[in-house]
């Protein structure tokens, strides 16, 4: 681990015990999603389209009503039509991709769904419902649905951010624009300048754990929901819109999570099976299979690519222009605006034109996917930029670090960044010993490097301290890769007590206050910060506490390791737990609530170094060393840091050389299972080096800036880049698979 | 749907030819999948691992013989076995994952009847036998003409193998099987291939046999490469002329999983590097082992 | 249709159960039996979520019929502790941060038991091989095989 910053002296930040939630994790007893079973519960079943685009004609769920233990049936009519309530566009696409009302968008969008004693009887039910559909033409491609001719997916679809609007509708949704300086003039003073074009497919999230939802609905218009979900008031929120009722009549309880990586931010089944509920009268219990999860949710957008590069001979980047259609899937909302800020925001680039495009097209409607949109972008601008160095006859590092954006720097997308340790990581992979490690034959080394702005948002934490002097830290985060360890720790920090004495539980939206997602690498940071300032309200309670009790003033009172101090030592000191048994006789139950909207997100950086070999006569690449070097701006967790920078990696590392969604001509996939949308499995990769790079965030009291994302925004371009440096092939298509890989290298030879 | 596991062989063809929609298993890692896909739809569920004799790995003197719903891990995990013949052992062994092992079986691995299945390129370089029974008694077949198609075989409704014969290993010779997949472990090979070969006591090749998996409907030999490797000692221009035979024999199509134009370069390159290692293996077979 | 009974012994205690016949051994411990410590990940045997042992070998939960189980022995995680003492694999993982969101735990739990019964002392090579059928999305295996290798270094003794 490599530490610019030193600790400055934290007792429990920065340490790694054993999480909290740990042993019901490795003892099963951890419930997810699908683990709910309440008494009378019926198993929901959906049906969905085997089109990628069509009219539903007509939907008949007579014989299926009239089916052995079937108890209820829906269909998208069962669900208040929002377009005709006059509500907003964006909700009007979260219901529709629900549950189909007139035009099913892409194959395994739902039109109905069913609910029936068991498993089988559900299962024979959705078979059973048939549905009428008038097949239209489709589109799978940003080429495709950006032609003159195209079909469209949405009659009224007027491309956003072009003035003057276009007057006819298309599928593109919107268009960005970032520019700055003169493209002419900068390129025009570049000593080398490469244009590469790249594409990449669409990719999924891939959790281990399938979406599941319980929903249980009362007469009284009432509904519980149990369901795995990266942000639980989202949930409800979404809910509550689809379903057409007050978000609080729904209480939302977020089960334990198995994995999300953003996917888990959109809702799907809760809507449905609240309906199904209230049909049947009883709860019902919906669960995707694998196949439904890969034809159905997420994926992240296949794009396609064009980068301009030119660089002077001392290295410095003179000119960029991007050029980017981004894959949204069935309705609008790809995340090319993302991929426009990030795409060029590691450099200080003086001239520049990024242009992108959000395009709608009969797939999936695409779900966040760690650092949305910016994983692509990067892929062909750290590329582009290997490729200059090349040409210059500059070392890949060097490059980076005659360009690196600092503190100052005016960012691409707009403000100026405050303090950032981009710098730091390019520095430490330099310093690796594995940066001159010894390569063998058909070996290659390549660099790359990524940004992800990290989020803030909205979050509310609530500590109480228990009689014995214990706390428990109560969030609405849901723990998604061990947030509940950083929360504990920092808690204890605060509070002076141990790590062990502080539980932490994530609770549902009647229990605390509002959280918005596990998301944008937010909750250390944004709950994180929540929870320090609930522990320092409790803090100050108690040094009043123990003034009332001195008879002194509470400025006479300092709170020391978890005890309250007179500041001349007059009185012995008062524990935590002297404080809390007499808290009747203080003033009452200690406890404290603190809810924010985030000050200060702190941008991330990583610096990632590969090692491959590559087959040459097969054309397969096998990683064989990886180092990845992140700021985490302060790791309060560093077991859980390294998790997600190794975790980020890998997902990096199956995007680059494996991952895709693949569709016949009829818009139907090909392989949605984990057998052929092949995730990488543990005999495919090495460990993963970590330099863990603590540059802290100014703006939050531990230096947190959330480590989450970043780190599977270089992969792509670093495995890629290192395939160049093995065997001379520049790979410009996502999956480098063998088999374009071993095209590559058939060209070069031919 | 019914699940039923009979004990003898005789009920279990005498339940397969009472049962119309009757479809017999092994370790189901091919039916379930296809069961939960709607691709298959049966009554009744011949469980087959409940005879014994389909779950046993024995040697004599001449032959081994490997019941038909034995664990592949069964066979990776004899020593013996593996050591006699290492390639069948490693195609066995490249069936799926650890949990895969302990439920696939060759009899299921070859009744699949998909071109990609590892272990069948493997046995027919070996000239595996496959002891059919059926409703009037049992009959054998070269593993070479069990599979007619994808998802095809030869074998009548109410048949199913009850056991495949291997003839020893004789000295001086070896096999071997090689695939490429994209992972390492876990994914269907886009190209297997499979070779033996017997080693004359000058240290040319004296036998050899190849075999394509994943490339063709069904797995193909390449005569044309046996033909060039006999008699030579595998230098370099006979490997190149097995390689271009090994590309020559294909016959594939394009799909999610490869390419033509690559199944053909790889089949080629696999095919030279299976040769080589049972080679290797082969000479060090030599005398009492 | 009338349902089939079942005995088996299950983390050590006799265990019966009824089950239609084409439910899965997955299915029938986690609704029939309420152990719902192995996960359905993938139904299709390509995940490893739903690892168990049956008399002493790892299988994937979701690939037997649940009539299948009959007669036979079978531990899962909610065994592996020994009256409330973690097995070292589990003690492992835990000190070693191998998980983050833990669908995925059990299952290489499972597998790795199986591995380690029979290989003491695997390389690295040989434990990434062994938990090949087990899928992670989170932490990229490297804890994970840390973990194992760990664990396998206490029970030797080492």
């Amino acid at each position: 681990m490599a530490i610019t910053e030193e600790n400055p002296g934290y007792k429990w930040v920065g340490t790694r015990p054993v999480r909290p939630d740990g042993v019901e994790k490795v003892t099963g007893k951890a419930r997810f999603g699908a683990d709910l079973i309440l008494p009378g519960m019926l198993h929901g079943k959906v049906v969905r389209s085997p089109h990628a685009h069509a009219r539903i004609v007509s939907i008949d769920t007579s014989a299926a009503e009239s089916m052995e233990g079937v108890k209820a049936v829906i269909t998208g009519a069962d669900f208040p039509d929002l377009a005709a309530n006059g509500a907003h566009p964006s909700e009007i696409d979260v219901a529709n991709n629900t549950i189909a009302r007139d035009k099913v968008l892409y194959e395994g969008h739902v039109v109905a769904a069913v609910a029936a004693i068991t498993r089988e009887q559900a299962e024979a039910a959705a078979k059973a419902v048939t549905v009428t559909y008038e097949v239209l033409p489709h589109v799978l491609t940003v080429d495709e649905a950006m032609a003159d001719d195209a079909p469209l997916l949405h009659d009224a679809m007027i491309t956003k951010g072009v003035d003057p609007a276009p007057e006819e509708p298309s599928n593109i949704a919107s268009k960005i624009l970032h520019e700055r300086g003169d493209l002419d003039q900068g390129f025009g003073e570049a000593d080398s300048v490469v244009e590469r074009e790249f594409t990449t497919k669409p990719v999924h999230q891939g959790y281990i754990e399938p979406h599941a939802a319980v929903a249980d609905a009362n007469t009284d218009g009432r509904a519980h929901i149990w369901c795995s979900s990266q942000g639980h008031f989202q949930m409800r929120a979404y809910t509550a819109t689809v379903l057409g009722v007050s978000p609080g009549t729904l209480k939302v309880t977020a089960a334990e999570i198995g994995g999300g990586f953003g996917g888990k931010t959109v809702i799907y089944l809760e809507p449905l099976a609240v309906r199904l509920s209230q049909r049947a009268g009883r709860p019902v219990k919906l669960v995707m299979d694998r196949d439904e999860v890969f034809r159905a949710t997420g994926p992240t957008s296949g794009t396609r690519i064009k980068v301009k590069m030119g660089v002077s001979k001392d290295g410095k980047i003179t000119a960029a222009e991007v050029w980017m259609a981004y894959e949204a899937g069935a309705y609008a909302g790809s995340p090319v605006g993302a991929a426009g800020m990030t795409a060029i925001a590691c450099y200080d680039i003086p001239n520049f034109v990024v242009e992108g495009y959000d395009v709608v097209c009969n797939k999936p409607r695409v779900a966040a996917y760690r650092a949305p949109g910016a994983p692509m972008a990067a892929f062909a601008v750290e590329s582009v930029l290997d490729e200059l160095a090349r040409n210059i006859e500059m070392d890949p590092i060097d490059i980076r670090l005659a360009n690196a954006a600092v503190e100052g720097t005016q960012a691409s997308y707009g403000p100026k960044f405050p303090r950032i340790g981009f710098v730091e990581t390019l520095e430490a992979i330099k310093e690796h010993p594995n940066y001159t490690a010894d390569l063998g034959p058909n070996q290659g080394r390549g660099v790359a490097a990524g940004f992800w702005f990290n989020a803030g948002m909205m979050s509310s934490a609530t500590v109480h301290i228990n009689e014995n002097g214990t706390a428990t830290v109560v969030t609405g985060s849901p723990d998604i890769g061990g947030s509940r360890q950083s929360m504990a720790l920092m808690a204890a920090e605060e509070l002076g007590i141990p790590y062990e004495s502080i539980k932490p539980v994530v609770a549902d939206t009647e229990t605390v206050g509002f959280n918005d997602v596990t998301g944008g690498s937010r909750v250390t940071l944004a709950t994180g910060a929540a929870v320090v300032d609930a522990c320092r309200l409790i803090v100050e309670d108690l040094r009043g506490r123990a003034a009332k009790t001195w008879d002194v003033e509470v400025d006479q009172v300092e709170w020391v390791d978890g005890q309250a101090q007179h500041v001349d030592g007059a009185q012995p000191p008062l524990s935590l737990n002297d404080l809390a048994a007499k808290s009747g006789r203080t003033g009452g139950p200690i406890s404290a609530n603190a809810s924010l909207n985030s000050r200060g997100v702190g941008a991330g950086f990583s610096t990632q170094l590969c090692d491959v070999e590559v087959d040459p006569e097969t054309g397969v690449t096998k990683v064989v060393r990886y180092l990845t070097a992140q700021d985490a701006g302060r790791a309060i967790s560093p077991d859980y840091v390294e998790g997600q920078m190794q975790g980020g990696v890998v997902q990096g590392i199956g995007w680059a050389l494996n991952e895709e969604y693949i569709h016949d001509t009829e818009g139907v996939m090909e392989n949605p299972s984990f057998l052929d949308y092949r995730i990488p499995v543990a005999s495919d990769l090495p460990m993963i080096d970590c330099a863990i790079v603590e540059v802290p965030n100014p703006a939050h009291p531990y230096g947190v800036r959330g480590v989450g994302e970043v780190g599977i925004v270089p992969p792509m371009a670093a495995v890629g880049n290192a395939i160049h440096d093995a065997v001379d092939v520049r790979m410009t298509e996502l999956p480098m698979s063998p088999i374009k890989v071993l095209e590559a290298l058939n060209e070069n030879d031919g | 749907m019914k699940y039923v596991a009979p004990s003898s062989v005789e009920e279990a063809t005498s339940l397969l030819s009472s049962s119309p929609s009757a479809q017999v298993f092994a370790g189901a890692t091919d039916v379930v999948p296809q069961l939960r896909s709607g691709r298959t739809a049966p009554e009744v569920l011949v469980d087959l691992k409940k005879i014994k004799e389909l779950v046993e790995v024995n040697s004599d003197g001449d032959k081994w013989t490997v019941g038909a719903a034995t664990p592949t891990a069964y066979l990776t995990e004899d020593e013996s076995f593996s050591h006699e013949f290492p390639g069948l052992s490693e195609a066995a062994g490249l069936i799926g994952s650890d949990q895969i092992q302990n439920r696939s079986s060759l009899g299921g691995n070859l009744c699949n009847a998909s071109p990609a299945a590892d272990s069948v390129p493997a046995m027919v370089v070996n000239g595996v036998r496959a002891v059919v029974a059926g409703p009037n008694g049992t009959r054998v077949l070269d593993v070479s003409e069990v599979v007619t198609g994808p998802g095809q075989t030869t074998l009548d409704d109410d048949e199913f193998i009850v056991e495949f014969e291997i003839d020893k290993m004789p000295n001086r010779s070896g096999d071997a099987y090689l695939r490429m997949t994209p992972r390492t472990e876990m994914d269907i090979a886009v190209v297997g291939a499979g070779a033996r070969v017997t080693l004359a006591d000058d240290g040319s090749i004296e036998q050899a046999v190849l075999a394509l998996g994943a490339v063709a409907p069904t797995v193909v030999r390449i005569p044309d490469a046996e033909q060039a490797l006999l008699g030579s000692t595998a230098d370099e221009e006979t490997l190149n002329a097995v390689a271009a035979a090994a590309s020559a024999a294909c016959n594939p199509i394009d799909d999610k999983r490869g390419t033509v134009e690559y199944r053909k370069q790889v089949a080629g390159v696999l095919a030279k590097r299976a040769v080589v290692i049972a080679i290797e293996r082969a000479e060090q077979r030599n005398g009492s082992n | 249709m009338p349902r089939t009974h079942i005995t088996t012994v299950i983390n050590g205690d006799e265990t019966e159960f009824l089950t239609e016949d084409s439910t899965s051994l997955l299915n029938a411990l986690r609704d029939e039996v309420g152990l719902t410590g192995a996960k359905e990940g993938c139904g299709t045997g390509d995940c490893g979520a739903c690892s168990i042992l049956v008399d002493d070998r790892v299988n994937c939960a979701c690939l037997m019929f649940a009539p299948e189980a009959d007669g036979t022995v079978i531990v899962t995680v909610e065994g592996l502790a020994d009256s409330g003492e973690l097995h070292p694999l589990q003690q492992c993982f835990l000190e070693g941060a191998a998980l983050q969101c833990g669908i995925c735990t059990p299952g290489f739990l499972m597998a790795a038991k199986a591995l380690l019964d029979k290989n003491p002392d695997p390389t690295e090579t040989e434990i990434r091989y062994a938990l090949a059928g087990n899928l992670c999305r989170c932490t990229g295996y490297d804890k994970i095989i840390r973990a194992v290798q760990e664990a396998a270094r206490e029970m030797r003794g080492q």
